[in-house]
């Protein structure tokens, strides 16, 4: 299989253009069933080239496809890279999009641009999968920036609503911000090491010794590149308008692969990142900062998909925490772990909304636990993993996130990010009470009609579920027994260090501390677990009352800390301003009107000299004369 | 003679004008006749074209299919025809957009005239083609203002409300700039008189002319002042607006096409090639108007309300874009400096035609009239994503792969006029989605807008391919424009 | 006494000052026109003097050319006059300032 990789990207695409040029031939079931094969297609090849990664010795495999681009000394080549870490990401990015595939024919049964919507997801996965195969980073960013645009095709999915439509632009331009500084990082890559190629840029980093401030600029600039794509502080503002989309889209992409890619890529390059402390600090603290950041909003929204969103930026914090600890590892784990309880919780809110005829309010909801209990057994076991409730997917990851931040000295970081497993454990308790606990307080009319969703629903949920419980035991530490067997197969892409081992060394806390640790964030996470019921079970009045107290402070978490505002105020409206000045008072007036003067000043010459044609003849016959008499006086006199 | 042992370049550089001879055989009445003929004759200049493609000898830097013979032998002026890797593909495109033009006005244009209109067309074409092609300076200025005429013609007879102002406006700029580059054409040729004692005006000849340094910058200033208003640079752009958005959808696609590649055309094989020194001296000033034009453009882009105008000052931003990659004098630089020549002709001309689809539909070209035109159209929409997202610079599209390369060979050189030309794919993709956004998506208006007729489709969606396609076959291209490329270059560098 | 070649410069000069005059201060389009053709022959008759003076023929062969151009000058002028005289019934050149800035 791993001489014919390129199948598993060629199958999507395979969908995208039977569906883009033959789907109305298919008919609806036609196209979902093709697009859902397409891809069990491409996850049967994920999985067993991962089997066979795991059969090798040598676990880093290249296949070159073809030479892209050549000018100069500047050559791409589309090659494809089967490492642990992208075998590993290519079979989780499949499978949940196989799942999720599978749930859309049901979800979007009765859309009228049903076909138009398996084409655009079979591209997203073709375009994903060309991110994580690729060995070349170019060509990551090929696939990079056509995630983007497969994210602002579904956002906008709905493009007849406004929402949706600006939902999109605002992703897709917030994103080029990210992505302008990935290019940019490419090309000082580039100047620096003369190549692309990952593999390339590996040998040269352990022999190159760069200027200062070099290795720190390109991890930078690639990292800019993340902070827009994962939706980190300060550009993660696209990331809950873009629930404006379908959601299965929600799930898949804003969740479960698309906004990971952030962190896969500084994974990808860690060798670049491990050469520079200064980078990883600043991605440790982004990451900490935003996951804490989102955190507190998700704690006070209304709409259900816009709590799970604010949850997303917040565990994407902690995946950047992470890797910005040097635990790259850890960070894909949690990657991993998060991919399955998070694109669950998006596909429980999705069957919700499906059951309350689109409903997103949470305060609409309540007591839905009997009427639609599929659907509220799986998404109490998501809430249970993202809560990190000991034993299930989420715990493990976070947890070995929480303990190498801490083994590593960030112990400020380590506080926030155990503050936000608090937080965490609070907010989606608080949906899962709300939801699915107390008194109904649906709209009669939507009351009538609740219903369990199709089974072409559930079913995928279920083994989503299945995973976000035994999704971590792929990682359980040493002191619990385990092995941490991700750790050692991803060591076969993520062991690299600096050559003068730029990054502390782990501390070698004792196996006390780890176990105090642990057992600290368990409580963590149980008593944000019993808060969320005390205020949503048992006192309902307490929110409220809490909210009054906090007064300001309150409004402005609750609107979003006004970031948005900000940015429109700040960035948006000025730029708009001088495009205004520049196109009104200057494009004309000024720069056209220098050439119009000119213009004029020509004309008014011609009519000063107007006079002189008199028309008459004899008058030129006499000018004629004066003149001939004129050079022949200069000529008599010279 | 040439590879072909016979004069192809020759028979394709006035194929056309023998069409437009050939359309004066019909009466005025046979108006499908002279269609037939001017598309018949554009698509065999274009088969033309492609056979220079078919019969390129790659990886070789110099001219190909070289015809030549005297003219003026008395001061050395010849006939000289010839392609090398910077000029094959602008004159493939070249070629290619008179097709595509020709196939716009299939229904656009009202019967009266028709024979007029084409034969201005085609003697367009020969002298498109012809400075594309010509190796003799004294040439190549003859086929630059001859293509003027009719250009002047087809604006000022066929264009919208404001056309004679547009026209007129047009012309005078481009003569104002070419005027002063016809006395440094005889200027050189004297110099090179002087410097050999024999007259001559052949490019390559007069590349190994060594000229003095204040020579040669009043040449290369003459020289650059032609080009930067055909290209345009800032600030020798406010023609354009006028002329692209007055001039009929076919011209407008020729305009924004082709001509303004002229300008960067002339940049790279006449101004930078033969005034070395003055090139490297005067090159940070350019490059600091084409950074300023980029985001200039932008800004005014983002806040147009007319259709045209709006891609207008996009393609004034994206030309600026190539002009700062021309002066950044390395491999890559100006690799994708020629390449996104060809690709923005590409996607410039697909944009021009769809808005121009969307115009005649509506009798407007006010986005605010716009909306919701996707859910009735759905091809239309199609095609117009894929050429947005080709303009905004998508990977996987032509632009992207001259774009990057573009800019990586400028932040070789500078890396601070690369950011900021890095800049512009932001507000590139800001001003052109909003355009989609608005014209494409949020609720439909009452009256529906047809979809795409079967003609529009077949004449914008090769275009699209062609996008596609170089976007994932960009060494197609290099192949050929890289070695010509460093053969500039190298000569720069070793002024 | 026998002529001089002096003589003949300044009958020419003589010639040509008439004709000047003449086409500066005539009204009639007519009568300017001779005296155009008068300027020519006068400058004829200096070229042939200067001939013969400076014994060389160049100024025989100018001559020769000069007579066929104004021949041909003749001809075309005289047409358009009567073309003219046609559209507006007057040989006043004053009246012919259609041309006027």
């Amino acid at each position: 299989m791993l001489n014919y990789a390129w199948l598993v990207l060629i199958f999507p695409l395979v969908g995208v253009i039977i569906n883009t040029f033959f789907g109305r031939y298919l008919g609806k079931r036609g196209a979902g069933i093709l697009a859902s094969a397409m891809v069990g297609l491409s996850f049967v090849g994920a999985v067993w080239m991962f089997a066979e990664l795991l059969g090798l010795e040598d676990r880093v495999v290249t296949r070159p496809l073809f030479d892209w681009i050549s000018v100069g000394d500047f050559n791409v080549q589309v090659k494809l890279l089967i490492d642990p870490l992208s075998s590993v990401m290519a079979v989780v990015v499949s499978g949940v999009s196989f799942l999720i595939h599978i749930y859309s024919i049901g979800y979007m049964a009765h859309d009228e641009r049903f076909v138009r919507f398996f084409a655009y997801l079979n591209l997203f996965v073709f375009a994903m999968l060309t991110l994580v195969l690729a060995e070349n980073l170019l060509v990551t960013y090929v696939g990079w920036e056509g995630v983007g645009l497969c994210s602002y095709l579904l956002i906008g999915f709905w493009f007849e609503r406004k929402a949706a439509a600006d939902a999109g632009k605002k992703a897709f331009l917030v994103n080029r911000v990210g992505d302008v500084g990935f290019a940019l990082g490419l090309m000082m890559l580039f100047v620096t090491f003369g190549t692309l190629s990952m593999s390339q840029v590996l040998e040269q980093a352990m022999v190159v010794r760069l200027m200062p401030g070099v290795a720190t600029a390109i991890a930078l600039l690639l990292f800019v590149g993340a902070v827009g794509k994962s939706a980190q502080i300060p550009l993660y503002v696209w990331l809950p308008d873009a629930m404006e989309g379908p959601t299965p889209v929600s799930a898949l992409i804003h969740a479960a692969t698309m906004v990971t890619a952030g962190v896969y890529m500084v994974a990808r390059t860690h060798m670049l990142f491990a050469l520079s402390p200064t980078a990883l600090t600043w991605v440790a603290a982004i990451g900490g900062l935003t996951a804490f950041f989102a955190a507190t909003i998700a704690l006070t929204q209304h709409d259900l998909k816009r709590v799970l969103a604010y949850s997303t930026i917040s565990q994407l914090g902690y995946m950047f925490l992470g890797v910005g600890v040097g635990a790259y590892a850890a960070g894909i784990f949690h990657l991993t772990t998060h991919a399955f309880f998070k694109a669950l919780l998006f596909l429980g809110a999705g069957s919700v909304m499906h059951a309350l005829a689109g409903e997103l309010d949470i305060r609409k909801m309540g007591g839905l636990r009997n009427k639609i209990p599929v659907t509220f057994w799986t998404f109490l076991f998501a809430a249970l993993a993202i809560a990190g409730f000991p034993g299930l997917a989420g715990f493990f990851s976070k947890d070995e996130i929480l303990w190498q931040t801490f083994a590593n000295g960030k112990t400020l970081l380590w506080a926030l990010a155990l503050l936000t497993a608090g937080l965490t454990a609070f907010y989606i308790f608080r949906l899962v009470f709300t939801v699915f606990y107390g008194e109904s307080r649906v709209d009669k009319k939507v009351a009538a009609h609740i219903h369990e969703s199709p089974k072409v629903m559930t079913a995928p949920m279920a083994i989503l579920a299945f995973f976000s419980v035994i999704g971590g035991y792929i990682g359980v530490p040493k002191i619990l027994g385990g092995s941490n067997w991700i750790e050692h197969y991803l060591d076969g892409s993520l062991g690299w260090h600096a050559p003068e081992a730029a990054i502390a060394e782990t501390a070698h806390a004792s196996a006390g501390t780890e176990w105090a640790l642990l057992i600290l964030s368990v409580i963590v996470a149980l008593a944000g677990i019993g808060l969320a019921y005390v205020f949503y079970v048992r006192r309902t009045d307490l929110p409220t009352r809490v909210a009054k107290s906090l007064g300001g402070l309150y409004t402005l978490v609750y609107n979003k800390y006004k970031v948005d505002e900000l940015y429109m105020a700040v960035i948006v409206k000025p730029l708009r301003a001088v495009g205004k000045f520049f196109a009104e008072s200057v494009d004309g007036p000024v720069v056209d009107g220098i050439a119009e003067g000119i213009a004029a000043l020509v004309a008014l010459i011609g009519r000063g000299l107007q006079a002189l044609q008199t028309g008459l003849a004899r008058n030129y016959a006499l000018g004629i004369l004066v003149g001939a008499v004129l050079l022949l006086a200069y000529a008599l006199v010279r | 003679m040439n590879q072909m042992g016979f004069p192809l370049l020759t028979l394709v550089v006035w194929l056309p004008l023998l069409g437009a001879i050939l359309v004066y055989a019909f009466r005025r009445e046979q108006v499908k006749a002279v269609k037939v003929v001017a598309l018949a004759f554009t698509a065999l200049t274009f088969v033309g074209t492609l056979l220079l493609w078919a019969f390129f000898r790659s990886g070789e830097a110099g001219y190909q299919f070289v015809d030549r013979a005297a003219w003026i032998p008395q001061f050395g002026v010849e006939y000289a025809l010839g392609v090398d890797g910077i000029s094959l593909f602008l004159v493939i495109l070249a070629a290619l957009l008179f097709v595509v033009a020709v196939l716009t006005s299939w229904r656009l244009l009202p019967a009266e005239g028709m024979r007029g209109y084409f034969a201005l067309l085609l003697f367009m074409e020969t002298g498109v083609l012809g400075v594309f092609t010509a190796l003799d300076l004294v040439l190549f200025y003859v086929f630059w203002e001859v293509m003027l005429v009719p250009a002047f013609f087809l604006i000022g007879r066929w264009g919208g409300a404001k056309r004679v102002r547009a026209a007129t406006k047009f012309f005078i700029y481009t003569m104002a700039g070419s005027a002063l580059m016809l006395v440094a054409i005889l200027a050189l040729g004297y110099v090179a008189y002087s410097a050999t004692g024999a007259w001559t005006f052949n490019v390559a000849n007069l590349a190994g002319v060594r000229i003095p340094w204040y020579t040669q910058l009043a040449l290369f200033g003459a020289f650059a002042l032609a080009f930067a208003v055909k290209a345009p640079v800032v600030p020798f752009h406010t023609w354009l607006p006028d002329a692209y958005v007055e001039a009929p959808t076919p011209v407008t696609i020729l305009l924004a096409g082709i001509l303004g590649k002229m300008g960067v055309y002339g940049f790279i094989r006449f101004a930078i090639p033969l005034f070395r020194d003055a090139a490297v001296y005067f090159g940070p000033t350019i490059q600091i108007l084409a950074v300023i034009g980029v985001l200039y453009g932008s800004l005014i882009a983002l806040v147009q309300t007319d259709l045209k105008r709006l891609v207008a000052y996009s393609s004034l931003a994206h030309v600026s874009l190539i002009v700062l990659g021309l002066f950044a004098v390395n491999a890559q630089s100006m690799s994708g400096a020629v390449f996104q020549s060809v690709s923005h002709g590409i996607y410039i001309a697909a944009l021009f035609a769809l808005l121009g689809a969307l115009e005649a539909r509506k009798g407007t070209r006010d986005i605010a009239a716009f909306g919701g035109v996707w859910k009735a159209a759905p091809v239309m929409g199609f095609f117009l994503l894929i050429a947005v997202l080709a303009s905004v610079g998508l990977p996987g599209l032509n632009a992207f792969a001259g774009e990057f390369v573009l800019l990586l060979g400028v932040f070789k050189a500078q890396k601070a006029l690369a950011v900021l030309g890095a800049l512009g794919m932001i507000f590139g993709a800001w001003y052109m989605l909003t355009l989609f956004q608005r014209v494409m998506q949020g609720a439909a208006k009452p009256e529906a807008l047809a979809d795409l007729t079967g003609l529009e489709k077949v004449t914008v969606a090769p275009l699209l391919l062609l996008a596609l396609v170089f976007g994932v076959q960009p060494n197609l291209l290099y192949s050929i424009i890289v070695p010509a490329v460093e053969a500039v270059v190298k000569a720069v560098a070793a002024r | 006494m026998s002529l001089s070649s002096l003589h003949y410069f300044i009958l020419s000069a003589i010639l040509f000052t008439i004709g000047g005059i003449g086409v500066l201060v005539r009204r009639n389009v007519f009568v300017i026109f001779m005296c155009v053709e008068m300027m020519l022959n006068a400058v004829n008759l200096s070229l042939i003097a200067f001939a013969r003076y400076l014994n060389k023929a160049d100024g025989q062969l100018l001559v020769l050319f000069v007579m066929a151009i104004a021949a041909a000058e003749v001809v075309v002028g005289l047409a358009i006059l009567v073309a003219l005289h046609r559209k507006r019934p007057t040989t006043d050149a004053d009246e012919m300032n259609v041309l006027r800035g």
